[in-house]
């Protein structure tokens, strides 16, 4: 396809990094076609009869999937961006350079995705850019939007070199080279400061919130526990790339940051079993409640599992293993992030509170959006390093069909 | 941080003990503010402000909100849509609000309610009859109750009565006034014969204002931005400077 002469100096953007890259569509492409056309119908419903006609929100659960998932999770899962971009820029661990890029993608594309599930969950969403000239500096909620905003600003400008690159925009890449590592800098301390602070969002709900859970350090658990599912999702998604774009994969990288993930999980398990103990919060996790079980799922399957598969060089070594430890690590997480926002507070408010099917369709749209720009990105866009050192390679056993999801346009 | 109940500002002053449960107050609120329904409620909802709840043995308590000196809500709201007023009702600003609900996540009592159904949602509470008040008359519930069970006042005068009927009426009140200490006080003071959680009230809330809770973590922003800043950009001299230091000393410094 030519662009108009107008759009003539984008004319890179369409052609595919790699030569001879035909993309065809397969299973996860028609499924993201049948997500997106539920999406549509739920998004003209909600913006036509309201929330509580789309959602099993209430007076009693005012948030749900949209805050507790696409929200915390969504930034939570997107840490790896401040993490790597300050290890490689400000820590100068070069080797980790290969995944800066994919990694700042994912980020971008998580923050993203937040400030669209926002325009879904806001009550007036025409009004999100409110905070700028109107002011709280008392409220988490505010300055989680300054930081949201001033982010993806970074992230933006994170990102932007790759597109610089491909467009052959010489001055453009210098510049945006030399301001990296101001970026990264900028990037490291806002990301410290919202991860934190979605945490400090509970801090007002003692008693409301299950002991579990409830902790002045509330924010730190959240930042540790951010970084580590950062950490997690940089290898989950590495091995995802890999098979959609059929390239190796940087074994001998993923492995440091196992090892990386492992330390970071035992800190987080530490910090948390001690600030329980210092509560006198432990005996709650036995008393066999509904809360308990949750925790004990969050716990299990998101720290503990991990920590023990991952100190495993077996486990490590091999892609598919370290895969799906990590996977654990990130289905650990999001428990974590669900059970603060919403099994935690179940118990006061007296209740349940379960998504509706149109609930979960936008959620899965917007997961779906997202492969689908990163798959997109990644095929047009400089994005990943060509694997071509034999021993850095190990492509995976099973040779499965690329599951990209969105059908490149020629 | 911490905002002080101002004595001068208006409150009411509601008494378990008298109230009858007519429910008068109830239907006055929603007569006043044009909205359905006819007092019965049991629950608060976007068109109910306060309900009045049987208790058993002839108990009824009146639920709304509590116009808190130093409000939950007023820190949450990250636009600044409520404003604790001088006058001392919570007020909301609806063209302000972007439809977040932290509110209702952050309120302590729960009062804080959203249109669900409406495509252009706002949040409802009670607004202390702000209009009413402002023009020197009672809130339409203190007006329509028949027994003085909710009177109105600056916060002094509603605190020397409250004592003044403990004091005179020796083993007829549990000898505490709700609102008086709880989260830093409250504009609204409840009267029971018995203690507060036997009517299903929240006790145990502590006699600090919630928003130092969220306060305590987000007044350290400053230190981790300049911490942060000058921490990463020491980190970033220190591991570079290595590395220029030992390519010097190889004579081959490269080029990035």
């Amino acid at each position: 396809m030519r662009l108009p002469k107008l759009l003539a100096p984008f004319q890179p953007l369409l052609t595919p990094v790699r030569p001879n890259d035909r993309y065809r569509p397969g299973f996860w492409t028609y499924l993201f076609g049948v997500i997106l056309a539920a999406g549509a119908v739920v998004s003209v419903l909600r913006y036509w009869k309201g929330l509580g006609y789309v959602t099993n929100l209430s007076d009693k659960f005012p948030w749900g999937l949209w805050i507790g998932f696409d929200v915390l999770c969504g930034v939570a899962l997107a840490a790896g961006g401040f993490t790597i971009t300050a290890a490689v820029y400000v820590f100068n661990l070069k080797r980790f350079k290969p995944i800066v890029r994919p990694t700042v993608l994912t980020a971008f594309l998580g923050y993203l995705l937040v400030a669209v599930g926002l325009m879904y969950d806001l009550g007036k969403p025409w009004n999100i850019w409110h905070p700028i000239i109107m002011w709280n500096p008392r409220s988490p909620m505010f300055e989680v939007g300054w930081c949201v905003m001033l982010y993806l600003t970074v992230l933006t400008l994170e990102f932007s070199g790759a597109v610089f690159e491909k467009l052959g925009w010489k001055k453009a890449v210098a510049v945006q080279h030399a301001a990296t590592v101001p970026l990264v800098i900028a990037g490291a301390i806002i990301s410290t400061l919202h991860q934190s602070s979605l945490g400090t969002f509970y801090l007002i709900t003692p008693g409301k919130l299950h002991p579990l859970w409830y902790t002045p350090l509330l924010p730190w658990m959240f930042y540790f526990s951010a970084i580590a599912g950062g950490l997690a999702m940089m290898i989950v998604e590495s091995r995802l790339s890999s098979r959609a774009l059929g390239r190796g994969l940087e074994m001998p990288l993923l492995q440091s940051l196992a090892k990386a993930l492992v330390v970071a999980l035992a800190f987080y398990a530490t910090a948390r079993l001690a600030d329980m103990a210092r509560l006198g919060a432990i005996g709650e996790i036995f008393t066999g409640s509904r809360e308990a079980r949750f925790f004990q799922l969050e716990m299990l399957i998101g720290v503990i599992l991990p920590i023990v598969l991952l100190s495993l060089p077996a486990v490590r070594r091999n892609s598919e293993r370290l895969f799906r430890a990590s996977l654990l690590v990130v289905a650990g997480l999001v428990v974590n992030r669900l059970n603060v926002s919403l099994t935690g507070l179940e118990g006061y408010l007296g209740g349940h509170y379960v998504p509706t099917i149109a609930e979960g369709i936008i959620t899965l749209m917007l997961v779906g959006c997202g492969i689908a720009a990163f798959t997109l990105a990644v095929r047009y866009l400089p994005i990943m390093e060509e694997v071509e050192e034999p021993e850095l390679v190990a492509r995976s056993e099973s040779a499965a069909p690329a599951p990209a999801a969105v059908p490149a346009r020629s | 941080m911490a905002f002080l109940p101002d004595p001068k500002s208006r409150g009411l002053l509601f008494d378990v003990t008298r109230c009858i449960g007519c429910r008068a107050c109830a239907q006055a609120c929603k007569e006043s503010h044009g909205f359905p329904g006819t007092g019965e409620e049991t629950e608060l909802d976007a068109v109910t402000y306060t309900v009045v709840l049987d208790k058993g043995n002839d108990r009824y308590l009146r639920r709304m909100c509590m116009h808190c000196a130093d409000p939950s809500c007023v820190s949450a709201c990250p636009v600044g849509a409520f404003t604790k007023t001088e006058l001392g009702p919570v007020a909301y600003d609806s063209g302000k609000c972007m439809g977040c609900r932290y509110c209702m996540i952050a309120c302590p009592f729960n009062v804080p309610r959203y249109e669900w159904s409406k495509p252009i949602p706002v949040v409802r509470k009670c607004d202390g009859c702000l209009k009413r008040q402002a023009e020197g008359k009672p809130t339409a519930c203190t007006e329509a109750c028949p027994a003085e069970a909710t009177v109105g006042g600056t916060r002094e005068e509603l605190l020397a009565e409250a004592k003044k009927r403990i004091a005179e009426n020796p083993g007829a009140y549990h000898p505490v006034i709700y609102g008086e200490h709880e989260v830093g006080g409250t504009n609204v003071l409840v009267l029971s014969p018995v203690p507060f959680e036997q009517l299903g009230m929240r006790t145990g809330l502590g006699n600090d204002p919630m928003p130092n809770l969220t306060w305590a973590a987000l007044s350290k922003i400053p230190k981790v931005v300049v911490g942060g800043a000058v921490g990463l950009s020491a980190i970033y001299w220190i591991t570079h400077r290595r590395e220029d230091v030992a390519a010097a000393e190889h004579g081959e410094k490269e080029k990035e």
